[in-house]
């Protein structure tokens, strides 16, 4: 059940990752094997099987209780900004 | 050698004071200067810090104070954040970033009186298993320098291995940790999922991620995950069980103890590796264990469920990467949608863009349930031949790795072939249970690893076992050629 080179477009879109024309072909091909590789799962037997999310049997989220905790760093937060002014981050305009 | 010596003897030193924590970490300074270069295991040094943690160890110990790690140095793997550190996962993303915090194994450490010598180099995002996606370049293992450490804690691997650190810390979240330490030829512990806490740990597969140790011994070890382990309230699967005490329990006698072998590690099993397996299974008899066979049958299916299973999860994790708040951001983006892609397209390398895909696959529309929701019913199935298998016995016995190390490149062109080197270590992350892969042997000159795995907060009893095999026998000793001096 191997991918299309439009699969592997709208995978990357949806993902947000630009991928070269030059890179495309290697991913179509090593995502193909991949999903080839999982689809033995298909051919197993789960009828009655309840989804497992989580290692652990009984956790739960945690609630702790409703008091303030933490205290404002934002400018120790954003050192590693790429562009920050006046305390919000920087990116291209977003709406015309 | 100081750096041939175990943990509690260098703090047996410390606390007589015949050596300063000072000395101690001058001496692994050296060996990393002279030694780190041909094997790469270091992404930041962070020297003067050593020096500087050491001399408050030194302060801590001439006041009378004791402890098992005070004044001890390590390593952390480049996956926990370090407060004022470079903290980059091995990748160009995180490259300019400096941790504003000190992750929670980070911070016990510290409390402890550890010193920190620096980060190891790992798997981009801890995605791999032979330390060769790092942005940083491949790490070399100390017993043959073209051949892989295992990954993706590979660098935390070489460098106790070449004994540069008495001890390092790592992860595991497919085998990271277990795996390189089998090929290096060391002791490597994944803990129970729960046990030791998440926070400040940069999430790959939220579900299976367990932080761990590498050191030279199980005694050594044990005293590594005493700091580690216990509840933090900042990481919300972190489970709030009693942390016993775990060299206490590592001279208890086996007696009596039920070991299983697992039909489906040993079945097609490569001759030598099985002799080494035989080896040991008859120094587990001799010191009083019983052995049985058991099966999990589902276990097979180990290896494509965790490939959807972990990718679906990194896909999210890694959703934070955007170039926006921090890490890597392309240059001159023309619009917010440019700025995602090429920041995230020419910050990620090639593995790790490959799992946010099949991630992103699996959990798209229309294919949710035939693959995702279907690897989470598998993982059930896996999970409850373990719990059927612990009914009988206290642990599972298993070789770590199907080869010894290969040669750096050999797998990098088939992703799947790739994968099948966690074929034995995959089961434990699914079933979130503690595993230790301890030296039992060697082959083609490689050092090869047996992998015990107990059920859940078993800590104790896999210590125990480790220690008693490594009372009998010495391949924990042996030391790569030209790394014991």
């Amino acid at each position: 059940m191997s991918l299309t080179r439009q699969d592997v477009e709208k995978i990357a879109h949806l993902a947000r990752l630009s991928i070269t024309a030059q890179e495309m072909p290697v991913y179509v091909s090593s995502l193909s094997s991949i999903v080839d590789f999982v689809d033995e799962l298909s051919r197993t037997d789960t009828e009655g099987v309840l989804p497992m999310a989580h290692p652990l049997d009984g956790q739960h989220q945690r609630m702790r209780a409703d008091v303030v905790s933490e205290s404002d760093h934002h400018d120790k937060y954003q050192e590693n900004a790429p562009a920050v002014t006046a305390g919000l981050y920087v990116v291209p305009r977003v709406l015309e | 050698m100081l750096h041939n010596l175990f943990i509690g003897e260098l703090a047996d030193r410390l606390s007589k004071r015949q050596i300063s924590s000072a000395e101690l970490t001058q001496h692994f300074l050296g060996r990393i200067e002279r030694l780190n270069p041909a094997l790469n295991a270091m992404i930041t040094l962070t020297a003067e810090q050593a020096l500087a943690d050491a001399a408050a160890a030194d302060v801590r110990l001439a006041a009378g104070e004791r402890g098992p790690l005070l004044g001890i140095p390590l390593i952390h793997k480049d996956i926990f954040c370090t407060s004022g550190v470079k903290t980059s996962c091995g990748s160009r993303m995180l490259d300019n970033f400096i941790s504003p915090y000190d992750a929670t194994v980070v911070a016990r450490f510290k409390a402890a009186g550890t010193v920190m010598l620096g980060k190891s180099n790992m798997d981009e995002f801890a995605m791999g298993s032979s330390n060769e996606t790092s942005y940083y370049g491949p790490v070399k293992n100390p017993w043959d320098i073209g051949k892989v450490p295992g990954g993706s804690s590979g660098g935390s691997a070489a460098a106790t291995a070449a004994r540069l650190t008495p001890l390092a810390t790592g992860t595991d979240t497919g085998g990271s940790i277990r795996q390189p330490a089998a090929l290096t030829g060391i002791t490597g512990l994944k803990p129970t999922y729960g046990r030791v806490s998440r926070f400040g740990m940069i999430a790959f597969a939220s579900s299976l991620d367990q932080a761990g140790v590498f050191a030279r011994s199980a005694g050594d070890a044990a005293a590594g995950l005493q700091v580690m382990a216990g509840f933090d309230p900042r990481d919300s699967t972190s489970v709030d069980v009693p942390v016993p005490d775990y060299s206490k329990a590592l001279n208890q006698p086996l007696k009596g103890m039920k070991i299983g072998l697992l039909r489906e590690f040993f079945e097609g099993l490569e001759p030598r590796n099985a002799a080494l397996l035989e080896d040991a299974l008859n120094i587990y008899t001799d010191l009083g264990c019983e052995t049985l066979q058991v099966s999990l049958p589902h276990l097979p299916l180990s290896v494509p469920t965790y490939y959807v299973v972990a990718p679906a999860e990194c896909s999210s994790n890694l959703s934070r990467f955007d170039g926006v708040r921090y890490g890597y951001r392309c240059e001159n983006p023309k619009d917010l949608m440019d700025l995602y892609k090429r920041s995230r397209g020419e910050g990620f390398g090639a593995e790790v863009k490959r799992r946010i895909m099949t991630g992103t696959y699996v959990l798209s529309a229309g294919y949710f349930d035939a693959y995702y929701l279907k690897a989470q019913k598998a993982r059930r199935l896996i999970t409850d031949d373990f719990r059927s298998a612990f009914a009988k016995v206290d642990l599972v016995i298993g070789p770590t790795t199907p080869t010894p190390a290969f040669d750096i490149g050999a797998k990098m062109n088939d992703p799947v072939l790739m994968y099948l080197n966690d074929i034995y270590t995959i089961g434990a992350n699914l079933a979130g249970l503690p595993g230790v892969s301890v030296p039992c042997g060697f082959v083609d000159g490689l050092p090869m690893g047996l992998q015990l795995i107990g059920p859940h907060f078993a800590e104790a009893k896999l210590l125990n076992a480790a220690h008693q095999y490594q009372q009998a026998t010495d391949w924990h000793t042996h030391a790569p050629r030209g790394y014991d001096q």
